[in-house]
């Protein structure tokens, strides 16, 4: 990297982290939840790129291994006095009922926990190929939620765990993203990183330049499954309730939905459009909401609406835009120098230093 | 045997028949394209739709609405593949499984939005509401109804596949795409024929799924779809006669699972995934599935 866009990434951290502080301290509740939000989809798209777009599986149990993170995150941080309120219809099981963690144990415990989970199922699964992997990890995924909502004495079943303390606040969430972007940027340009994208683009060439596939595609499967349980555990704490039906599988689809967007294989790309998907969920929402100019109801917006467009700007970028915005290039100063340039009339073109 | 084991059977049998309508869908799409056809199971959902709107709103006589409804659905399918699949045809494999998704989260929601999420009651038809007593066990006439039209379907299918020229096509098809196109066949042509006969196949599922459990809502195509996918998968994949076996044997297992192991009712669902799994890893080819060797 080169002194000058040294120099300019500090700044832009430096920039975020005012942009944060003055959130915390100006915005309304509203804005800071959707930015919270937009926060844990970039660490949830980001996870499900590592393991799809970097490493070229198409995994689809994103869901399940956030279900787990945010389950531990309500199953341990729910405080003991209020638990028989919560689990009113059958009380907690006796091991697990007094152990209460702190938020932040809570939260790696979860991500541990869906590692280790994506450890077992990845050892059948990932000698699967493409659709076959994806119908599999959509199975386990609906697995853990059938099986979340059967073990009623630890998860409360169908009912949910409600009171979930709200510790997730804007500084959590931002820096979990934070520390989840740089650490995804790090592995995958180190030698992992690279077998990852050699595993991507062809297989049988990898396995000849001696990359273990099966070590690597299950690393890649346990690194995103861990990160994944992390975002699903602040996402827990951020909604302060769990129920089996917020992880039905079609949530996955909004990650899918994410990364198809930024690019698959672009971590700019993926924080990106996780900012633009995100909060344009949330901006949509008049779209369901009855619209009448003048006296004239436009029949067109009523609930569901929003939704309809969602999917068909999934079906217009995979038909027409299949690389999404970044493709698997990186946004970088020199990329961003370029554009500014083409713009501004007092340098000529080319003419920066090269 | 016990009168309440014959009605497990039966009810297992006829859902095991419904599993393998659609599932042959599912089955046939993969044998051309090689692809998993995520919309299907909304395509059965939207065939639901239309038999209801057919029968309870516009009061077609069932015969002629049923008629009327598997139309629709072929041309629904053919309609999807023209323009969600057909554009991907030489893309990567991936942007196809996207765009199936992308087609299934839309037929999803737009019957969401169309038809408002509420469920509504399929309307009962006398006809099939009858009931038989055999052997001290009353049931319902679908029940029967249900396994024969598979049974006859199945029958039609082969045929056109092993003596007609379209299925001669479709086979080459399957075989080897390039092959089957420089060899002057209507590769289009073949293929919109394949989603129209699997779009069919869905839609019968879908109106006798209608009426044995009365219910319609705009995420009822998801489980069954995946559950009939997973049937195509334990026949082995590309198989029709496989397909037909594996909705046998998930229907049955699923069926006898709840009726024998009622303390495991509420992982019914869990039990197709599991075994979808065993079977990937022991047997991936399926029961009936050829094997295939990677080629470098």
């Amino acid at each position: 990297m080169k002194k000058q866009d040294k120099i300019l990434t500090i700044i832009l951290i430096a920039g975020l982290f005012v942009f944060i502080l003055s959130a915390d301290l100006f915005f309304d509740s509203y804005i800071k939840r959707v930015l919270n939000l937009c926060a844990i989809y970039t660490i949830l798209a980001l996870s499900m790129n590592l393991i799809n777009g970097f490493t070229g599986l198409f995994s689809l149990g994103h869901a399940g291994f956030m279900a787990i993170g945010a389950y531990v995150v309500g199953i341990f941080t729910v405080p003991v006095e209020m638990r028989s309120m919560v689990f009113y219809l059958k009380p907690m099981h006796p091991l697990i009922a007094n152990i209460e963690l702190p938020f932040f144990a809570a939260l790696i415990l979860g991500g541990l926990l869906a590692a280790l989970v994506a450890f077992l199922i990845g050892a059948p699964v990932l000698r699967l190929r493409d659709d076959y992997l994806a119908i599999a990890t959509l199975g386990f995924s609906e697995i853990i939620r059938i099986i979340i909502t059967n073990a009623q004495s630890i998860t409360n079943g169908s009912l949910g765990i409600k009171n979930i303390p709200p510790t997730a606040n804007i500084w959590w969430i931002f820096g979990t993203a934070f520390v989840t972007i740089v650490f995804i940027i790090l592995l995958i340009s180190s030698s992992y990183g690279r077998a990852f994208k050699a595993i991507r683009e062809d297989e049988i060439a990898a396995e000849a330049m001696g990359i273990n596939l099966f070590n690597h595609k299950v690393l890649s499967f346990i690194i995103g499954a861990f990160f994944a349980g992390i975002g699903g555990g602040l996402y827990g704490a951020l909604l302060g309730t769990v129920d089996p039906k917020n992880f039905l599988f079609v949530l996955t689809y909004n990650f899918l939905l994410i990364i198809v967007l930024g690019g698959m294989g672009s971590v700019s790309g993926t924080i990106i459009s996780a900012f633009i998907v995100t909060a344009g969920q949330e901006w949509l929402r008049f779209l369901d909401e009855p619209l009448s100019i003048g006296s004239f109801d436009i029949p067109l917006f009523r609930p569901g609406f929003r939704m309809v467009v969602f999917s068909i700007l999934l079906m217009l970028i995979v038909l027409f835009y299949r690389n999404g915005l970044m493709g698997t290039k990186e946004l970088n100063w020199d990329m961003l120098k370029r554009i500014g340039s083409k713009f501004s009339f007092k340098r000529p073109k080319g003419g920066e230093a090269k | 045997m016990s009168s309440t084991t014959l009605q497990h059977l039966a009810n297992g049998v006829s859902l095991g028949s419904l599993y393998a309508l659609v599932a042959i869908g599912y089955t046939m799409v993969y044998g051309i394209l090689r692809m998993i056809n995520f919309a299907h199971g909304d395509i059965f959902m939207m065939a639901a739709y239309f038999a209801f709107f057919g029968i309870a709103t516009f009061r077609v006589p069932w015969p002629f609405a049923f008629i009327g409804v598997i139309l629709a659905t072929a041309l629904l399918g053919m309609l999807v593949e023209r323009s969600a699949y057909r554009p991907l045809r030489d893309a990567p494999k991936n942007s196809i499984l996207i765009s199936a998704i992308g087609v299934s989260f839309l037929l999803e929601n737009l019957a969401n939005y169309l038809f408002s999420g509420k469920p509504k009651a399929f309307p009962e038809i006398t006809f099939f509401a009858n009931t038989v007593v055999i052997g001290g066990v009353s049931i319902q006439v679908i029940t029967f109804f249900i396994p024969a039209v598979t049974m006859i379907i199945l029958a039609i299918l082969l045929y056109i596949i092993n003596r007609t020229k379209l299925g001669m096509a479709m086979r080459a098809v399957s075989k080897d795409y390039e092959t089957a196109m420089v060899m002057g066949i209507d590769i289009n042509k073949v293929i919109a024929a394949t989603f129209a006969i699997g779009s069919g196949l869905a839609a019968m599922g879908a109106i006798m799924w209608g009426i044995k459990y009365p219910q319609v809502q705009p995420m009822m195509g998801v489980m069954p779809g995946l559950k009939c996918f997973i049937a195509a998968v334990i026949g082995g994949i590309g198989n029709i006669k496989g397909a037909v076996i594996g909705g046998f044997i998930l229907g049955l297992g699923e069926i006898l699972l709840v009726a024998k192991l009622s303390s495991l009712t509420g992982y019914r669902d869990a039990f197709a995934f599991i075994l979808l799994i065993l079977i990937l890893i022991f047997r991936p080819t399926g029961i009936l599935g050829e094997k295939t060797t990677e080629k470098v």
